[in-house]
Protein backbone atom coordinates (compact mmCIF):
# COMPACT_ATOMS: atom_id res chain seq x y z
CA UNK A 1 0.00 0.00 0.00
CA UNK A 2 1.25 3.55 -1.01
CA UNK A 3 -0.11 6.59 0.85
CA UNK A 4 -0.60 9.70 -0.96
CA UNK A 5 -1.48 13.40 0.10
CA UNK A 6 -2.17 16.50 -1.90
CA UNK A 7 -3.30 20.21 -1.18
CA UNK A 8 -4.68 22.50 -3.78
CA UNK A 9 -5.44 25.80 -3.60
CA UNK A 10 -9.70 26.33 -5.33
CA UNK A 11 -10.33 29.04 -6.79
CA UNK A 12 -14.25 28.66 -6.04
CA UNK A 13 -16.55 26.80 -3.29
CA UNK A 14 -17.98 23.92 -4.57
CA UNK A 15 -21.58 24.55 -4.61
CA UNK A 16 -24.46 22.91 -2.66
CA UNK A 17 -24.26 22.56 0.95
CA UNK A 18 -24.27 18.61 0.81
CA UNK A 19 -22.17 17.52 3.69
CA UNK A 20 -20.84 14.63 2.50
CA UNK A 21 -20.99 11.61 -0.36
CA UNK A 22 -19.82 8.44 -1.27
CA UNK A 23 -19.12 6.91 -4.69
CA UNK A 24 -17.34 3.77 -6.02
CA UNK A 25 -16.55 0.66 -4.48
CA UNK A 26 -13.08 -0.94 -3.50
CA UNK A 27 -12.35 -3.50 -6.32
CA UNK A 28 -9.97 -4.04 -8.63
CA UNK A 29 -9.59 -1.59 -11.09
CA UNK A 30 -12.18 0.37 -9.09
CA UNK A 31 -11.78 2.79 -6.45
CA UNK A 32 -14.16 4.33 -3.65
CA UNK A 33 -14.46 8.34 -3.06
CA UNK A 34 -15.40 9.90 -0.06
CA UNK A 35 -16.13 14.02 -0.29
CA UNK A 36 -16.53 15.77 2.50
CA UNK A 37 -17.45 19.66 2.79
CA UNK A 38 -14.30 20.10 5.67
CA UNK A 39 -12.08 22.17 4.51
CA UNK A 40 -11.88 26.09 4.05
CA UNK A 41 -13.68 27.17 0.71
CA UNK A 42 -10.65 28.22 -0.89
CA UNK A 43 -8.86 24.89 -0.37
CA UNK A 44 -8.74 21.09 -1.42
CA UNK A 45 -7.23 17.88 0.01
CA UNK A 46 -7.00 14.25 -1.66
CA UNK A 47 -5.35 11.65 0.52
CA UNK A 48 -5.17 8.32 -1.10
CA UNK A 49 -4.23 4.94 -0.07
CA UNK A 50 -3.41 2.78 -3.35
CA UNK A 51 -2.79 -1.03 -3.64
CA UNK A 52 -0.42 -0.01 -6.89
CA UNK A 53 2.71 1.61 -5.80
CA UNK A 54 4.96 3.70 -7.47
CA UNK A 55 2.39 6.05 -9.72
CA UNK A 56 2.47 9.32 -7.30
CA UNK A 57 3.34 11.44 -10.61
CA UNK A 58 0.58 10.07 -12.61
CA UNK A 59 -1.78 10.62 -9.56
CA UNK A 60 -0.27 13.96 -9.31
CA UNK A 61 -1.12 14.65 -12.40
CA UNK A 62 -4.71 13.30 -12.49
CA UNK A 63 -5.53 15.26 -8.95
CA UNK A 64 -3.98 18.87 -10.54
CA UNK A 65 -5.73 18.24 -13.69
CA UNK A 66 -8.81 17.81 -11.51
CA UNK A 67 -8.56 20.81 -9.03
CA UNK A 68 -7.97 22.78 -12.28
CA UNK A 69 -11.16 21.15 -14.30
CA UNK A 70 -13.91 21.28 -11.46
CA UNK A 71 -12.47 23.91 -8.54
CA UNK A 72 -13.48 21.49 -5.60
CA UNK A 73 -13.06 24.40 -3.00
CA UNK A 74 -14.19 23.43 0.52
CA UNK A 75 -13.92 19.88 -0.34
CA UNK A 76 -11.50 17.05 1.14
CA UNK A 77 -11.46 13.61 -0.79
CA UNK A 78 -10.43 10.10 0.94
CA UNK A 79 -9.42 7.73 -1.52
CA UNK A 80 -9.14 3.81 -0.96
CA UNK A 81 -7.75 2.31 -4.39
CA UNK A 82 -7.86 -0.86 -5.91
CA UNK A 83 -5.23 -0.15 -8.50
CA UNK A 84 -7.84 1.86 -11.10
CA UNK A 85 -6.33 3.78 -14.05
CA UNK A 86 -6.03 6.82 -14.07
CA UNK A 87 -9.31 7.56 -16.14
CA UNK A 88 -11.18 5.73 -13.87
CA UNK A 89 -10.16 7.76 -11.55
CA UNK A 90 -10.85 11.21 -12.84
CA UNK A 91 -14.24 10.10 -13.45
CA UNK A 92 -14.95 8.98 -10.07
CA UNK A 93 -13.47 12.40 -8.88
CA UNK A 94 -15.56 13.92 -11.36
CA UNK A 95 -18.72 12.04 -9.95
CA UNK A 96 -18.48 12.55 -6.50
CA UNK A 97 -18.50 16.64 -6.86
CA UNK A 98 -21.29 16.18 -9.18
CA UNK A 99 -22.77 14.05 -6.32
CA UNK A 100 -21.91 16.34 -3.30
CA UNK A 101 -23.01 19.56 -5.15
CA UNK A 102 -26.19 18.33 -6.74
CA UNK A 103 -29.61 17.49 -4.78
CA UNK A 104 -29.45 14.04 -5.06
CA UNK A 105 -26.51 11.58 -4.59
CA UNK B 1 -46.95 -19.00 -1.05
CA UNK B 2 -48.12 -16.05 -3.67
CA UNK B 3 -45.20 -14.69 -5.42
CA UNK B 4 -45.15 -11.05 -5.60
CA UNK B 5 -45.95 -9.33 -8.99
CA UNK B 6 -44.66 -6.04 -8.96
CA UNK B 7 -46.54 -2.89 -9.02
CA UNK B 8 -45.82 0.21 -10.21
CA UNK B 9 -44.07 1.38 -6.81
CA UNK B 10 -45.44 4.60 -5.68
CA UNK B 11 -43.27 5.87 -3.86
CA UNK B 12 -40.35 5.93 -6.38
CA UNK B 13 -42.11 7.63 -9.59
CA UNK B 14 -38.65 6.99 -11.72
CA UNK B 15 -39.98 4.43 -14.19
CA UNK B 16 -36.30 3.59 -14.50
CA UNK B 17 -34.89 3.57 -11.42
CA UNK B 18 -37.97 1.31 -10.73
CA UNK B 19 -36.88 -1.73 -12.75
CA UNK B 20 -33.51 -1.36 -13.07
CA UNK B 21 -31.03 -4.08 -12.05
CA UNK B 22 -30.71 -5.02 -8.63
CA UNK B 23 -28.09 -7.54 -9.10
CA UNK B 24 -26.05 -4.54 -10.92
CA UNK B 25 -26.31 -2.41 -8.49
CA UNK B 26 -24.18 -1.54 -5.45
CA UNK B 27 -25.17 -1.97 -2.33
CA UNK B 28 -25.77 1.87 -1.60
CA UNK B 29 -28.13 2.32 -4.75
CA UNK B 30 -30.17 -0.81 -3.25
CA UNK B 31 -30.46 0.39 0.15
CA UNK B 32 -31.71 3.77 -1.79
CA UNK B 33 -34.23 2.53 -3.89
CA UNK B 34 -35.68 -0.07 -2.10
CA UNK B 35 -36.77 2.35 0.62
CA UNK B 36 -39.12 5.07 0.52
CA UNK B 37 -37.23 8.39 -1.20
CA UNK B 38 -34.57 9.84 0.97
CA UNK B 39 -35.37 8.44 4.33
CA UNK B 40 -32.76 6.20 4.68
CA UNK B 41 -30.24 6.93 7.72
CA UNK B 42 -26.94 5.16 7.97
CA UNK B 43 -25.42 3.79 11.54
CA UNK B 44 -21.53 4.27 11.53
CA UNK B 45 -21.54 5.43 8.12
CA UNK B 46 -18.13 5.73 5.57
CA UNK B 47 -17.00 9.34 7.36
CA UNK B 48 -16.45 7.20 10.45
CA UNK B 49 -13.75 5.36 9.07
CA UNK B 50 -14.63 2.30 10.50
CA UNK B 51 -12.18 0.14 8.95
CA UNK B 52 -11.38 -3.54 8.81
CA UNK B 53 -8.25 -3.77 11.55
CA UNK B 54 -7.13 -6.67 9.54
CA UNK B 55 -6.31 -5.77 5.99
CA UNK B 56 -3.68 -3.73 6.79
CA UNK B 57 -1.84 -6.70 7.84
CA UNK B 58 -1.80 -7.66 4.52
CA UNK B 59 -0.57 -4.62 2.49
CA UNK B 60 -4.88 -5.05 1.08
CA UNK B 61 -6.44 -1.94 0.48
CA UNK B 62 -10.09 -1.18 2.81
CA UNK B 63 -13.25 0.62 2.57
CA UNK B 64 -14.71 3.16 4.51
CA UNK B 65 -17.83 1.33 5.30
CA UNK B 66 -16.14 -2.32 5.34
CA UNK B 67 -18.38 -3.43 2.87
CA UNK B 68 -21.79 -3.18 5.12
CA UNK B 69 -24.12 -0.38 5.33
CA UNK B 70 -26.31 -0.73 8.48
CA UNK B 71 -28.93 2.14 9.25
CA UNK B 72 -33.03 2.61 9.31
CA UNK B 73 -35.44 4.01 7.21
CA UNK B 74 -39.32 3.57 6.02
CA UNK B 75 -40.55 0.90 3.51
CA UNK B 76 -44.30 1.94 2.42
CA UNK B 77 -44.22 4.43 5.18
CA UNK B 78 -43.42 2.23 7.92
CA UNK B 79 -39.72 1.93 10.15
CA UNK B 80 -37.51 -0.54 8.80
CA UNK B 81 -33.79 -1.56 9.78
CA UNK B 82 -31.36 -2.54 7.06
CA UNK B 83 -27.88 -4.33 6.52
CA UNK B 84 -26.81 -4.13 2.66
CA UNK B 85 -23.30 -6.00 1.50
CA UNK B 86 -21.64 -4.91 -1.04
CA UNK B 87 -20.45 -7.55 -2.77
CA UNK B 88 -18.10 -6.37 -5.28
CA UNK B 89 -15.55 -5.45 -2.02
CA UNK B 90 -13.56 -8.56 -0.73
CA UNK B 91 -16.82 -10.16 -1.84
CA UNK B 92 -18.66 -9.27 0.03
CA UNK B 93 -17.07 -11.25 3.11
CA UNK B 94 -17.62 -11.13 6.67
CA UNK B 95 -14.79 -9.75 8.47
CA UNK B 96 -14.85 -8.67 12.00
CA UNK B 97 -16.32 -4.81 11.49
CA UNK B 98 -18.46 -5.85 9.09
CA UNK B 99 -20.01 -8.32 10.78
CA UNK B 100 -20.16 -6.46 14.20
CA UNK B 101 -22.14 -4.12 12.28
CA UNK B 102 -25.24 -6.74 11.34
CA UNK B 103 -24.49 -8.00 15.04
CA UNK B 104 -25.07 -4.17 16.42
CA UNK B 105 -27.93 -4.08 14.11
CA UNK B 106 -30.05 -6.90 15.35
CA UNK B 107 -29.38 -6.44 18.98
CA UNK B 108 -30.71 -2.52 18.64
CA UNK B 109 -33.93 -4.76 16.90
CA UNK B 110 -33.97 -7.27 19.50
CA UNK B 111 -33.99 -3.77 22.17
CA UNK B 112 -36.57 -2.10 19.91
CA UNK B 113 -38.62 -5.23 19.43
CA UNK B 114 -40.82 -3.92 17.14
CA UNK B 115 -38.82 -2.68 13.83
CA UNK B 116 -38.33 -5.60 10.98
CA UNK B 117 -34.79 -5.59 9.48
CA UNK B 118 -33.93 -6.15 6.12
CA UNK B 119 -31.13 -8.33 5.51
CA UNK B 120 -29.50 -7.58 2.08
CA UNK B 121 -27.08 -10.68 1.76
CA UNK B 122 -24.01 -10.50 -1.51
CA UNK B 123 -21.62 -12.39 0.17
CA UNK B 124 -19.10 -15.34 -0.64
CA UNK B 125 -19.07 -16.16 3.15
CA UNK B 126 -16.12 -15.30 5.98
CA UNK B 127 -13.31 -13.32 4.52
CA UNK B 128 -10.21 -15.17 5.02
CA UNK B 129 -7.76 -12.66 6.29
CA UNK B 130 -10.00 -11.85 9.16
CA UNK B 131 -10.73 -16.09 9.67
CA UNK B 132 -11.60 -16.16 13.47
CA UNK B 133 -12.79 -12.97 13.74
CA UNK B 134 -14.93 -13.36 10.57
CA UNK B 135 -16.47 -17.21 11.76
CA UNK B 136 -16.97 -15.57 15.33
CA UNK B 137 -19.09 -12.84 13.29
CA UNK B 138 -21.19 -15.34 11.89
CA UNK B 139 -22.20 -17.28 15.39
CA UNK B 140 -22.46 -13.90 16.77
CA UNK B 141 -25.19 -12.87 13.90
CA UNK B 142 -26.91 -15.84 14.15
CA UNK B 143 -27.47 -15.69 17.61
CA UNK B 144 -28.58 -12.16 17.96
CA UNK B 145 -31.15 -13.05 14.52
CA UNK B 146 -32.15 -15.30 17.04
CA UNK B 147 -32.57 -13.59 19.76
CA UNK B 148 -34.48 -10.86 17.80
CA UNK B 149 -36.91 -13.33 16.31
CA UNK B 150 -37.50 -14.75 19.62
CA UNK B 151 -39.33 -10.92 20.66
CA UNK B 152 -41.03 -11.04 17.38
CA UNK B 153 -38.96 -8.93 15.05
CA UNK B 154 -39.21 -10.36 11.58
CA UNK B 155 -36.02 -10.62 9.79
CA UNK B 156 -36.55 -10.83 6.06
CA UNK B 157 -33.42 -11.76 3.69
CA UNK B 158 -33.22 -10.40 0.23
CA UNK B 159 -30.98 -12.09 -2.41
CA UNK B 160 -30.01 -11.59 -5.89
CA UNK B 161 -26.56 -9.93 -5.82
CA UNK B 162 -23.35 -10.55 -7.85
CA UNK B 163 -21.42 -12.99 -4.88
CA UNK B 164 -25.13 -15.01 -4.10
CA UNK B 165 -25.21 -15.81 -0.45
CA UNK B 166 -22.56 -18.13 0.36
CA UNK B 167 -20.41 -19.75 3.02
CA UNK B 168 -21.73 -18.49 6.67
CA UNK B 169 -24.09 -15.99 4.62
CA UNK B 170 -25.87 -19.00 3.75
CA UNK B 171 -25.86 -20.16 7.38
CA UNK B 172 -27.66 -16.57 8.43
CA UNK B 173 -29.84 -16.37 5.29
CA UNK B 174 -31.06 -19.80 7.07
CA UNK B 175 -32.46 -18.55 10.12
CA UNK B 176 -33.66 -15.57 8.71
CA UNK B 177 -37.74 -15.07 8.89
CA UNK B 178 -37.90 -15.51 5.33
CA UNK B 179 -36.00 -15.32 2.24
CA UNK B 180 -36.54 -13.40 -1.40
CA UNK B 181 -34.36 -14.29 -4.05
CA UNK B 182 -33.66 -13.60 -7.62
CA UNK B 183 -33.22 -15.99 -10.51
CA UNK B 184 -29.84 -14.37 -10.22
CA UNK B 185 -29.33 -14.92 -6.38
CA UNK B 186 -27.57 -18.20 -5.62
CA UNK B 187 -27.83 -19.83 -2.03
CA UNK B 188 -25.52 -22.26 -0.53
CA UNK B 189 -23.09 -22.96 2.13
CA UNK B 190 -20.31 -24.62 0.07
CA UNK B 191 -19.42 -22.83 -3.36
CA UNK B 192 -19.46 -24.41 -6.64
CA UNK B 193 -15.26 -24.69 -6.22
CA UNK B 194 -15.32 -25.51 -3.16
CA UNK B 195 -17.04 -28.32 -3.50
CA UNK B 196 -15.06 -29.33 -6.58
CA UNK B 197 -11.61 -28.68 -4.51
CA UNK B 198 -12.94 -31.24 -1.35
CA UNK B 199 -14.73 -33.34 -3.68
CA UNK B 200 -13.75 -33.21 -7.32
CA UNK B 201 -14.71 -32.33 -10.57
CA UNK B 202 -16.97 -35.93 -10.59
CA UNK B 203 -18.92 -34.35 -7.44
CA UNK B 204 -19.81 -30.91 -8.75
CA UNK B 205 -18.54 -29.62 -11.91
CA UNK B 206 -17.42 -25.57 -10.80
CA UNK B 207 -17.39 -24.38 -14.81
CA UNK B 208 -21.00 -26.08 -15.55
CA UNK B 209 -22.76 -22.63 -15.35
CA UNK B 210 -26.26 -24.29 -15.96
CA UNK B 211 -25.30 -26.96 -13.02
CA UNK B 212 -24.57 -24.26 -10.70
CA UNK B 213 -27.44 -22.13 -11.02
CA UNK B 214 -29.84 -24.80 -11.39
CA UNK B 215 -28.35 -26.45 -8.02
CA UNK B 216 -28.24 -23.47 -6.08
CA UNK B 217 -29.70 -20.51 -8.15
CA UNK B 218 -32.90 -19.18 -7.22
CA UNK B 219 -34.90 -20.41 -9.14
CA UNK B 220 -34.38 -24.18 -7.65
CA UNK B 221 -34.25 -22.61 -3.96
CA UNK B 222 -37.83 -21.72 -4.59
CA UNK B 223 -39.09 -24.17 -5.73
CA UNK B 224 -37.82 -27.04 -2.93
CA UNK B 225 -39.19 -24.04 -0.11
CA UNK B 226 -35.38 -22.29 0.46
CA UNK B 227 -37.09 -19.09 -0.18
CA UNK B 228 -40.39 -17.79 0.04
CA UNK B 229 -40.65 -15.29 -2.83
CA UNK B 230 -39.39 -15.37 -6.14
CA UNK B 231 -37.98 -12.07 -7.17
CA UNK B 232 -37.55 -10.28 -10.79
CA UNK B 233 -34.12 -8.70 -10.53
CA UNK B 234 -35.68 -5.07 -10.50
CA UNK B 235 -35.93 -2.76 -7.51
CA UNK B 236 -39.71 -2.74 -7.52
CA UNK B 237 -39.94 -6.17 -7.29
CA UNK B 238 -37.39 -6.52 -4.35
CA UNK B 239 -39.54 -3.76 -2.64
CA UNK B 240 -42.83 -5.07 -3.08
CA UNK B 241 -41.01 -8.59 -1.35
CA UNK B 242 -40.06 -7.06 1.17
CA UNK B 243 -43.26 -5.47 2.60
CA UNK B 244 -44.83 -8.67 1.68
CA UNK B 245 -42.26 -10.95 3.72
CA UNK B 246 -42.63 -8.43 6.24
CA UNK B 247 -46.06 -8.57 6.74
CA UNK B 248 -46.21 -12.90 6.57
CA UNK B 249 -43.15 -13.36 8.60
CA UNK B 250 -43.61 -16.58 10.72
CA UNK B 251 -42.71 -16.07 14.33
CA UNK B 252 -40.04 -18.33 15.94
CA UNK B 253 -41.43 -20.75 18.59
CA UNK B 254 -40.36 -24.40 19.58
CA UNK B 255 -43.27 -25.36 16.89
CA UNK B 256 -41.80 -23.45 14.31
CA UNK B 257 -38.50 -25.27 14.75
CA UNK B 258 -40.13 -28.86 15.29
CA UNK B 259 -42.36 -27.73 12.24
CA UNK B 260 -39.08 -27.09 9.70
CA UNK B 261 -37.35 -29.85 11.23
CA UNK B 262 -40.38 -32.26 9.94
CA UNK B 263 -40.21 -30.09 6.41
CA UNK B 264 -37.08 -31.34 6.05
CA UNK B 265 -36.96 -34.64 6.80
CA UNK B 266 -39.90 -35.25 4.04
CA UNK B 267 -38.17 -32.85 1.40
CA UNK B 268 -34.44 -35.61 2.03
CA UNK B 269 -37.90 -38.64 2.17
CA UNK B 270 -38.97 -36.84 -1.01
CA UNK B 271 -35.74 -36.14 -2.73
CA UNK B 272 -32.82 -37.85 -1.54
CA UNK B 273 -32.88 -40.39 -4.78
CA UNK B 274 -32.57 -37.46 -6.76
CA UNK B 275 -28.83 -36.94 -8.79
CA UNK B 276 -29.73 -33.17 -10.17
CA UNK B 277 -32.45 -30.57 -9.37
CA UNK B 278 -34.08 -31.53 -12.87
CA UNK B 279 -35.08 -34.79 -11.24
CA UNK B 280 -36.95 -33.30 -8.25
CA UNK B 281 -38.55 -30.79 -10.70
CA UNK B 282 -39.87 -33.34 -12.34
CA UNK B 283 -41.15 -35.24 -9.01
CA UNK B 284 -42.21 -32.06 -7.35
CA UNK B 285 -44.60 -32.75 -11.62
CA UNK B 286 -43.34 -30.01 -13.85
CA UNK B 287 -44.27 -31.14 -16.61
CA UNK B 288 -41.08 -30.00 -18.89
CA UNK B 289 -38.18 -30.04 -16.01
CA UNK B 290 -35.77 -29.25 -18.62
CA UNK B 291 -37.29 -26.08 -19.90
CA UNK B 292 -37.39 -24.49 -16.50
CA UNK B 293 -34.24 -22.36 -16.62
CA UNK B 294 -35.01 -20.64 -19.63
CA UNK B 295 -38.87 -19.27 -17.96
CA UNK B 296 -39.18 -15.53 -18.14
CA UNK B 297 -40.38 -14.42 -14.52
CA UNK B 298 -44.04 -14.29 -14.85
CA UNK B 299 -44.09 -17.85 -15.96
CA UNK B 300 -42.11 -19.12 -13.83
CA UNK B 301 -43.06 -17.05 -10.56
CA UNK B 302 -46.73 -18.76 -11.72
CA UNK B 303 -45.15 -22.24 -11.99
CA UNK B 304 -43.45 -22.35 -8.80
CA UNK B 305 -46.95 -21.37 -6.82
CA UNK B 306 -48.25 -24.53 -8.84
CA UNK B 307 -45.20 -26.67 -7.72
CA UNK B 308 -43.92 -26.10 -4.66
CA UNK B 309 -43.83 -28.40 -2.00
CA UNK B 310 -46.57 -28.21 0.20
CA UNK B 311 -45.70 -25.36 2.53
CA UNK B 312 -45.36 -25.42 6.60
CA UNK B 313 -45.24 -22.81 8.65
CA UNK B 314 -41.75 -23.67 8.98
CA UNK B 315 -38.42 -21.51 9.87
Amino acid sequence: METLNYRHKAPQRAKGSKRQVIVGVVASGNLEVLAERVLPDSECEVDIRTAAEGFGEIWQAVVADFVERRSPGGLKFSINDGGARPDTVALRLAQAVSAIEGERT
Amino acid sequence: MIAVVSETSKDHDDASVSTSSWYEASARQRVEHLLDANSFNEFIGPEWRETSPHLPLFDLPEQFDDGMIVGYGRLGGKPVLVAAQEGRFMGGAFGEIHGAKLTGLLRAARDMASVPVLILFDTGGVRLQEANAGELAIAEIMRALIEARLVGVPVVGLVGGRAGCYGGGGLIAGCCSALAVSEQGRISVSGPEVIETNRGVEEFDSKDRALVWRTMGGKHRRLIGGAEVFADDTMASFRDAARYLIEHAPSMSLSTLESEQSRLAQRIERFGHCSDAVDIWRSLGAAEPENLPALHYREFAALANDLQEPRHDAR
